[in-house]
């Protein structure tokens, strides 16, 4: 080996025993990080172990004075004030939550707070060609003008990384880039950073999606608890999942899930020809004429990719919750049972877990105890007036046997890590005593260890005799978790596996492709 | 200091708004020589300021559930205006006119609320354009003119509990008013306490319970030894006796019953509470039309008070209304606020005004001087919010409403990251 130049030091960037405190807690604790220069470089760790953390402080979003340690770039060390401090700096975050403006045009929110200007007056010609040019290097086929709340999840993560390439950035960081994209958009997304790394571009990339780190990543930090605990080398230590695994929990999971034996009755709840349009667009059908059914301790996986239309089956039939009911039955033990709406499906025994947890599934304002009990205030109620100490009891049971972890259950849920969140959320429906409870991506956004926990309640529903719906973009999930799994195609149910003769292709085979005519 | 922190439950900080208002009352005191603190004086606060207080009461309700109601002053002199022609010119007694204008802003608020929740439209610009609807149907009905209303109708704004019983030198109704107060606070928090306790819930130390309830009901027992020392005639003013109703009706409301548990909801999340199975149009119309029977009952009550309805009654009252429950702790954007903050809220601003015209503070210099405590007062709240504190009013008042809601629950990503990390600590 060549000793290089002193100038050329191979790492770019270090974060050195960085800690950083909030009232009362320590988020970040002596943490370390070495990113070499046009390296893919993953942190990894258990949701609330602080990827988040170190990524604000590294972007200047917890400014320089608010921590302890130093953060070494390019041989400097930076004292980023802002966002715009280190943005300048070439040091670019993507938020998980996009950061774009849905009414303004695609070329400009790439240009937002940074305009090309001639004499103080935008330059929309410059912005126009520069924009077009960017899209290109991001392999996005799209006019500049759409507005960007027309274009789908994973061309706006797109939109995101043109936005920072436009800043010539050096240091690209990705905060959960996959977690909202289906696997064609999520396989384009990992391309192109494999792409920028060939540019020259470094990429700190935090993923709960092992595979894909897996995949892409030269290096692995893994922080747990507040602290680094190692850091991979992906290609010399011959790291799969499994051990980013054990380094992130600190111990082995022997399965990823846990052992069940379906007891599986009668069929209760069937859905017949159900046809729905898109609420805006009459003549759309986001659902074609879908026949399922679900039995008795049976859980059943939906698989599709993102926009098929297994959240919009799932919500339709949730008491028309979303879209025009055009056709269909519902027969619930036999009976066709009217579900008109929210309250009319809840009362007939359905439950529906969100996707979209935060803004469709929780009041953020609410504490866990007032969550758990909001979808059946009737329950602990007499005469309409609620009775608080029963709505303690049942909070600090659900907090018990579901093992959610808060001080009290009259902690608010805005504080809780996602996992937690999606505890209280189950909790909200089993108190409802569902019969059949639908759960629309269970465990997005969480952490291996809580995901294990979360199966392992799906299966005690099931072996309660309650039927369980659970739709998933993550074929190893469905095929983990499920007895039986649909596949959905473009609004149509296009088939239906057992779990005997299901695996990766054959599902996603049928989720690509119209069914033949039988 | 310790003992302060532990008795309001945090930093010390976050009492301001009662402390504000003891401090308020207590420079006036200093400042007007001993007048602000008078049975006659307290009394005329009350009787002056009951009508805001009380729109204050629907307000918080509109205001949680993320919409906002600018039309309550047109409502309230319209109502009052409508009710004194009934009782003028149809003869119509007057327990049938208080009927007819709590009737008649139902069918206003069903109006509102048909427009709000079930075509869609803000209740900003409904209650825009209603603000103007009902000022001008007041003044066509009226044909702006003042028009008297009869001495019995009169009661419910100007009257006082009567005299009776033996002669103590006190009025004995507000005596016995005070004192049940007082037990029904004590017996209140002892038994809250106790269920709590029996549910292993955290509760403060007994002494910190005790220095609480001693502070309450002395501030109580004062107040009530004020009204019932006034002037002969005088005592606890009608108008007090229906807000304190109204206070007690709509914060159980507001923390006790399903129906107000959908209130927080759907100005926390609409779409959340909408697939838990609240009909959130259903909500959003009733506090459209609770909030405008409510100002039929203040413009009614303001009518009865000065002895007849005119032209320019209610003018400026939403706005007072508004100021009062941002004042009070609530949130722009819907979901937290609580009945009690509220008339806190609705306190400073009462205590503020009636101050400074003590002092013949011009209503130039009371205007401005009004917004700025407004603005500083919202921006304390907003600053403490932001430092991950609880809001003062919301969490002052978590004993007394909705515990739970209690605070505006900081929602800085920084506050979330923290506490995660609190949380997987504990794992």
């Amino acid at each position: 080996m060549t000793s290089q130049t002193t100038h050329t030091d191979p790492v770019i960037l270090e974060m050195r025993s960085i800690t950083k405190e909030f009232p009362g807690v320590k988020a970040l604790s002596e943490v370390s990080l070495r990113v070499k220069a046009g390296e893919v470089h993953a942190i990894c760790g258990e949701n609330g172990a602080g990827k988040s953390t170190l990524m604000k402080v590294l972007s200047g979003v917890y400014p320089f004075g608010s921590y302890d340690g130093d953060i070494v770039y390019q041989g400097q060390t930076q004292q980023f004030r802002d966002i715009r401090a280190s943005e300048q700096a070439g040091i670019v975050i993507i938020h998980q939550e996009l950061a774009l403006i849905p009414e303004l045009s695609i070329m400009e929110n790439i240009f937002l707070g940074n305009e090309p200007t001639k004499r103080g007056v935008i330059d929309w010609a410059e912005a126009r060609i520069r924009s077009t040019e960017l899209l290109a290097r991001v392999g996005l086929r799209e006019n500049p003008d759409t507005p960007i709340k027309e274009i789908g999840v994973g061309k706006q993560q797109l939109v995101e990384i043109a936005k920072a390439l436009n800043k010539s950035v050096k240091i690209l960081i990705l905060d959960e880039p996959t977690a909202a994209l289906n696997e064609s958009d999520s396989q384009h997304l990992l391309d192109l950073i494999l792409g920028l790394k060939g540019r020259g571009i470094t990429s700190i990339i935090i993923s709960h999606k092992l595979n894909e780190i897996e995949q892409i990543a030269d290096s692995i930090t893994i922080i747990r608890d507040g602290k680094s605990i190692e850091t991979l080398n992906v290609k010399a230590d011959g790291v799969d999942e499994d051990r980013i695994i054990k380094g992130m929990v600190g111990r082995t999971l022997e399965s990823r899930f846990p052992d069940h034996t379906p007891k599986i009755g009668e069929v209760f709840f069937e859905v017949k020809d159900w046809t729905v349009a898109h609420p805006q667009i009459q003549d759309r059908l986001v659902c074609k004429g879908s026949n399922f059914f679900v039995r008795r301790g049976e859980i059943v996986g939906f698989a599709g990719l993102m926009g098929a239309g297994r959240t919009e089956l799932a919500r339709s039939v949730f008491g028309r919750s979303y879209g025009h009911f055009v056709s269909g039955q519902v027969y619930i033990h036999g009976k066709e049972t009217a579900l008109k709406n929210v309250p009319q499906a809840i009362d007939a025994g359905l439950g529906y877990v969100t996707e979209d947890r935060k803004s469709l599934g929780l009041n953020l304002l609410d504490d866990i105890k007032t969550t758990t009990v909001s979808a059946n205030l009737q329950k602990i109620s007499k005469r309409s007036v609620v009775d608080t100490d029963k709505e303690f009891a049942v909070a600090e049971q659900y907090r018990k046997s579901l093992r959610t972890k808060a001080p009290s259950v009259q902690e608010g849920v805005a504080k809780l890590s996602g996992g937690n969140q999606q505890k209280v959320v189950l909790a909200k429906w089993m108190f409802t005593d569902p019969e059949l409870l639908i759960l629309d991506e269970p465990t997005r956004g969480i952490d291996v260890g809580a995901k294990y926990e979360i199966y392992g309640i799906i299966q005690q529903l099931a072996n309660q005799g309650k039927g369980v719906i659970v739709i998933s973009s993550e074929l190893p999930e469905l095929l983990g978790l499920s007895d039986r799994i649909y596949t959905i195609f473009e609004g149509a149910i296009t088939g239906v596996l057992d779990k005997a003769e299901a695996s990766q292709e054959s599902l996603m085979k049928l989720m690509t492709s119209a069914r033949k005519a039988a | 200091m310790n003992a302060l922190k532990k008795l309001f439950g945090g930093d010390t900080r976050q009492f301001g708004m009662i402390f504000a208002l003891v401090a308020l009352i207590l420079l006036f005191q200093w400042l007007t020589g001993g007048i602000t603190l008078t049975p006659g004086n307290v009394i005329n606060l009350f009787n002056g300021n009951s009508y805001i207080l009380i729109l204050a009461i629907g307000m918080v309700l509109v205001i949680i559930a993320g919409h906002i109601d600018l039309s309550v002053g047109s409502v309230a002199a319209f109502v009052g205006m409508v009710v004194a022609i009934a009782m003028r010119d149809w003869n119509l007694p007057w327990f049938l006119a208080i009927l007819l204008g709590l009737g008649l802003g139902a069918l206003i608020g069903a109006w509102h609320g048909w427009w709000t929740a079930y075509v869609g439209i803000p209740a900003f610009i409904v209650t825009l354009a209603g603000m103007l609807i009902f000022r001008g149907a007041q003044q066509f009905v009226g044909q702006s003119n003042s028009i008297p209303v009869p001495r019995e109708f009169q009661f419910i704004g100007a009257g006082y509990l009567p005299e009776i019983g033996p002669n103590t030198g006190f009025n004995n109704l507000t005596l016995l008013l005070g004192l049940a107060a007082a037990a029904f606070v004590v017996i209140g928090e002892v038994r809250r306490r106790r269920s709590a306790k029996a549910l292993g819930a955290e509760v403060p130390e007994t002494w910190v319970m005790v220095l609480k309830l001693v502070l309450i009901c002395g501030a109580i027992l004062y107040a009530t030894y004020l009204f019932a020392t006034g002037r002969p005639g005088t005592s606890f003013p009608i108008p007090g006796l229906i807000l304190a109703v109204l206070v007690l009706v709509y914060g159980f409301i507001s923390s006790k019953t399903v129906v107000g548990r959908h209130v927080y909801a759907v100005g926390g999340n609409r779409h959340a509470a909408e697939l838990s199975g609240v009909k959130s149009k259903k909500i959003n119309f009733l506090v459209m039309m609770n909030m405008s029977i409510i100002a039929g009952l203040a413009g009614m009550i303001f009518v009865a008070r000065s002895t007849s309805a005119g032209p320019s009654d209610g003018t400026g009252w939403e706005l007072d209304a508004i100021a009062a429950v941002f004042i009070g702790g609530a949130a722009v954007t819907g979901g937290v606020g609580t009945v009690i903050g509220s008339i806190v809220g609705g306190l400073v601003m009462a205590v503020l005004n009636n101050g400074l015209q003590l002092l013949s503070v011009g209503a130039d210099w009371q205007s401005m001087i009004k917004g700025l405590v407004l603005l500083v007062a919202v921006a304390i709240d907003v600053y403490n919010k932001s430092q991950g504190r609880a809001s003062i009013i919301g969490l002052m008042m978590k004993n007394f409403n909705r515990s739970s809601n209690g605070p505006g629950t900081p929602l800085q990503p920084d506050e979330v990251t923290s506490t995660k990390a609190t949380i997987s600590r504990e794992a």
